[in-house]
């Protein structure tokens, strides 16, 4: 059964990806492949789906159809095409080990192939928003269970029985009543020649009979390759005559270059080119800053040579940007009205009446991505092709921003595919792509464009920075009666359009307007705040300042009032209801609100089962306290209790970290726990040591030394998972970012839990040496 | 001329000596398992073994192994199945996988030096090396499993 048509595309890469080797020419000769069908969500029945998602939504949607997913070579290897790119959270298995389940292949008889970026082909490809199992989780089921519709067909029509008498098992197809079996490989030729069945008609697998979903019992597939050195991410792609470059880029965002000397850098043994790059005006969407490369044999030779050039820059209109005049900015933009997002009652008033009125006022500084592999690409331009291979998230954008800029059409673009080594929303942006692009074009040859840390880190498109400040008015009760949360921080909008000053609906349903307490009086307003830099996604996006505020100010209010901030949390979030926030154009990640609300429900009951499992109340040592927090996002709901130590120098320890998440039905629960310990360890390192600041216009920091992440001498000690769907039918939800949110303001209430310290501002940094 | 042996095989550099062994690894012996993260010996992901001891080969010039030798995950064992890289499968403990090259090799090294480390001792010798992902929890089960026998 057909089929890839272009499973040798992986040049000069082939060694690590596994290819499956098998001749399927001569079936596919025979074959008269029509087009797949393409399936729009409007046209998805609910029956088909049992719920709906934003899939459909998305450029270029969702394609069920197994001839563009499944191939089945005679002698029974099934390869199954992975199109979301890997980085991490476990992807590339899971989406092709739903197919293998519902076609009833052994996974051992599989093989993955990894897409390139085709989107009219393979449907929506960005990797992105913790979307991948949500949007895919039904149509690889419905993938699978055509193809093994089609199977179970040809046998029976070999037979000569009715397909009712033929069952699918375990990468075989059986005749119950005679005994008689075939396998997969022998049904190839002639399955691939039934009819796509309808989907409406597909018969799914009864979850109880599931041997890979929801067992957690698959390793990765490049688990070997990795563990070996042999797994391919962008920097391991070599081409023949292929040339390595590194590129001087405009120290500030919005600069560009006045003159260079080349002479230095053309002495360095080994360089062999020094040219300049194009570059575009900010902001430009994702198109390179430019500069100036430095083209050599290796890539340490273009190293030493960037070191040795002479570079005059013009700093261009951020050259005065610097991080603590403009926190002053933030924090009293945050003191005045501001654009009001949602508003329900009355909140000035009943802040005036209220017995009692808390403030905090919460900073979370730049973020920037580090992903362990910086940013690489490599390209080969010849006339109006392009090929690129590259770690990226989003292929299909990429294909198109690279036509785009080298002004060729798209389908002359191919885009391979790699391993990301860590992406984190960084890999969104296809600017090192781009570079690699321009270069080899310019150069005739393919050349491998290499960041170094220091480029990573002086030209992210950095995680906002943002001032969060919640009002909460008290009746004589202390129950809460008035919110009032501005929210000011540059928007990622700023990226593609000069002059944003107000965050997009996107960035404002994640944790401001969607606030889910129980509250008469709701102002969420949000100021003005014009970008200096080039903002962009960063995991778990604006969800990480909004927690850490609105989760620190319930610890808050419980040390006002007395009470214990589990109760206080339960309190806050109220009765068991469905929240309907009156905001306008409410986001809600893309996914239709019947399928996906704000259910408070589900939330409490994430807060009570961490409370139970993770021992909330529990006796612990002097020095050290419990924090909880809980937050929805993506729409996932996930709570987190932290366990800190504080010594008497100040010096921070978390010897226990209890999470509990409703990612409604699920794939793998075993990459869910990797994915939240790994949360775990991105919300520490956030917390303890998360800045990037600006002095006039540019990164003051530069590599791991002073952009500092958690190493495990200083990780937590344990970090417990509880995964829980509410039911079979429950949408399947976000795991690859929900995690991060929660984690930093559980880990402030611990430590005010243990020390009487309230952490306002991110970084921790010394605050706790005091 | 400049002569190292690499995962028992010889090889010769006759460019800038200064060269950080690892690009001569990546870029001129197309050795790409080792990993670039950061070239300041901030990271581990470029970790080799250098006769026995952990080095990061992108500070370490190819003139200062000249006449050693070194190993690169390629060369930890011929099928992959050195105790470590076993214990690694067993966790499943990569996420994107970058930093685990380095990690392996580092664990290689702390288990040549001290077969049964301690947790403390684990989490020391393990802390040059960063993994962004957080695989930490299982990295350190891991050696420790590599420590005890898988
Ligand atoms: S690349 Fe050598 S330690 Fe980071
Ligand atoms: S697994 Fe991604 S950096 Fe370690």
């Amino acid at each position: 059964m057909n089929f890839i048509d272009n499973p040798g595309k992986l040049r000069g890469f082939e060694k690590n990806i596994k290819v499956e080797k098998v001749s399927r020419r001569s079936i596919l000769k025979g074959l008269g492949v029509t087009g797949g069908f393409v399936l729009a969500a409007p046209v998805m029945s609910r029956q088909a789906f049992a719920y709906e998602t934003g899939a459909g939504k998305m450029p270029h949607g969702v394609v069920v159809d197994p001839r563009v997913f499944v191939a089945v070579a005679p002698d029974g290897v099934v390869t199954i095409i992975a199109h979301r790119s890997e980085m991490g959270t476990g992807v590339r298995t899971s989406l092709p080990l739903i197919v293998a389940e519902e076609m009833e292949a052994d996974w051992s008889r599989v093989k993955v192939q990894q897409a390139h970026g085709d989107e009219v082909k393979f449907g929506n490809q960005d990797t992105d928003g913790s979307r991948s199992t949500r949007h895919y989780l039904m149509p690889m089921r419905q993938i699978g269970a055509s193809a093994r519709t089609m199977l179970e067909q040809a046998a029976a029509k070999r037979w000569g029985v009715p397909a009712t008498e033929v069952k699918a098992v375990n990468h075989e197809v059986v005749h119950g009543a005679s005994g008689r079996k075939f396998g997969f490989g022998e049904l190839a030729a002639d399955a691939a020649k039934e009819s796509v069945p309808s989907i409406e008609g597909l018969k799914l697998k009864d979850p109880k009979d599931f041997h890979y979903l929801t067992k957690g019992k698959i390793g990765i597939v490049d688990l070997h390759d990795i563990t070996t050195g042999k797994a391919g991410y962008g920097a391991d792609v070599r081409l023949p005559g292929m040339k390595y470059a590194v590129i001087a880029r405009p120290p500030v965002t919005g600069g560009k270059l006045v003159s260079f000397d080349p002479d230095g850098a053309l002495k360095v043994s080994g360089v062999e080119k020094v040219m300049q790059v194009r570059g575009w005006p900010w902001p430009s969407k994702f198109q390179p800053l430019g500069g100036v490369a430095v083209i050599a044999r290796n890539t340490g030779a273009a190293i030493k040579g960037r070191d040795a050039l002479k570079l005059v820059w013009d700093d261009g209109p951020n050259g005065k940007y610097d991080s603590v005049a403009y926190r002053k900015e933030l924090e009293e933009a945050s003191r005045k009205p501001g654009l009001v997002v949602r508003k329900e009652g009355d909140a000035d008033a009943a802040l005036k009446s209220a017995d009692k009125v808390i403030v905090g006022e919460y900073y979370l500084p730049h973020l920037a991505h580090v992903s362990m592999e910086p940013p690489v690409a490599v390209a080969d331009v010849k006339g109006d092709k392009a090929e690129i291979w590259a770690p990226v998230q989003s292929p299909g954008g990429t294909r198109e921003d690279v036509a785009k800029t080298l002004g060729i059409p798209e389908q002359n673009v191919t885009v391979n595919v790699t391993l990301l080594g860590g992406g984190f929303g960084r890999k969104s942006k296809c600017d090192f792509a781009l570079e690699a692009a321009l270069l080899s074009k310019e150069l005739g040859a393919p050349v491998k464009v290499q960041w170094t840390r220091e480029d990573d880190v002086h030209h992210d498109f950095l995680h906002t920075v943002s001032v969060e400040r919640i009002e909460a008015g008290l009746d004589k009760n202390g129950k809460v009666i008035a919110w009032r949360h501005r929210s000011v921080a540059p928007s990622i909008a700023s990226t593609f359009a000069a002059g944003t000053v107000h965050q997009a609906a996107f960035e404002l349903g994640m944790g401001l307007v969607d606030m889910p307490f129980e509250i008469a009086n709701i102002s969420c307003e949000n100021p003005e705040a014009a970008a200096h830099t080039r903002i962009g996604w960063f995991r778990s996006v604006s969800n990480i300042p909004r927690a850490f505020a609105v989760q620190s100010m319930v610890g808050e209010i419980a040390h006002a009032t007395g009470r214990d901030q589990k109760e206080t949390l339960l309190a806050l979030i109220g009765s068991p209801r469905i929240v309907k926030p009156e905001v306008k154009d409410l986001w809600n990640y893309g996914e239709p609100y019947d399928s996906y609300p704000i259910d408070t429900a589900r939330l409490r009951k994430m807060v009570e089962l961490v409370a139970e499992k993770g021992e909330w109340g529990r006796q612990v040592p002097k020095g050290h306290g419990l924090g909880i927090a809980v937050h929805r996002s993506f729409v996932s709901y996930i709570a987190t209790i932290v366990e800190v130590a504080v010594d008497d120098k100040g010096k921070l320890t978390v010897p226990r970290v209890d999470t509990a998440i409703d990612c409604g039905t699920y794939v793998n629960p075993e990459r869910i726990e990797s994915q939240i310990e790994g949360a775990a360890i991105m919300g520490l390192s956030l917390a303890k040591y998360g800045e990037l600041t600006f002095k006039d216009g540019k990164v003051e920091q530069k590599n791991f030394d002073d952009f500092q992440v958690i190493r495990m001498d200083e990780s937590p000690l344990i970090t417990n998972v509880y995964i829980v769907a509410p039911g079979p039918d429950t949408p399947p939800s976000g795991v690859g970012e929900p995690g991060v949110p929660p984690f930093a303001p559980a880990l402030m209430n611990a430590i005010f839990a243990a020390t009487g310290k309230r952490i306002r501002a991110l970084p921790i940094g010394k605050q706790l040496e005091a | 001329m400049i002569k190292v042996k690499i995962n028992g095989q010889e090889q010769s550099w006759d460019g800038d000596p200064d060269l950080p062994l690892l690009w001569f690894l990546r870029d001129e012996a197309g050795l790409t398992g080792t990993k670039f993260g950061c070239g300041q010996a901030l990271c581990g992901a470029c970790t080799v073994i250098v006769d026995k001891e952990a080095v990061r080969s992108c500070i370490t010039s190819v003139n200062d192994v000249a006449g050693r030798e070194i190993t690169t995950i390629e060369g930890l064992h011929p099928t992959g199945d050195h105790p470590v890289q076993k214990a690694w499968r067993q966790v499943n403990v990569p996420q994107c996988g970058f930093c685990q090259a380095g990690q392996i090799m580092q664990a290689a090294a702390l288990l040549m030096d001290n077969p049964k480390p301690s947790h403390e001792q684990i989490r020391e010798a393990m802390s040059g090396n960063i993994c962004r992902c957080g695989c930490y929890q299982r990295i350190e089960n891991a050696v420790h499993l590599a420590s005890t026998g898988v």
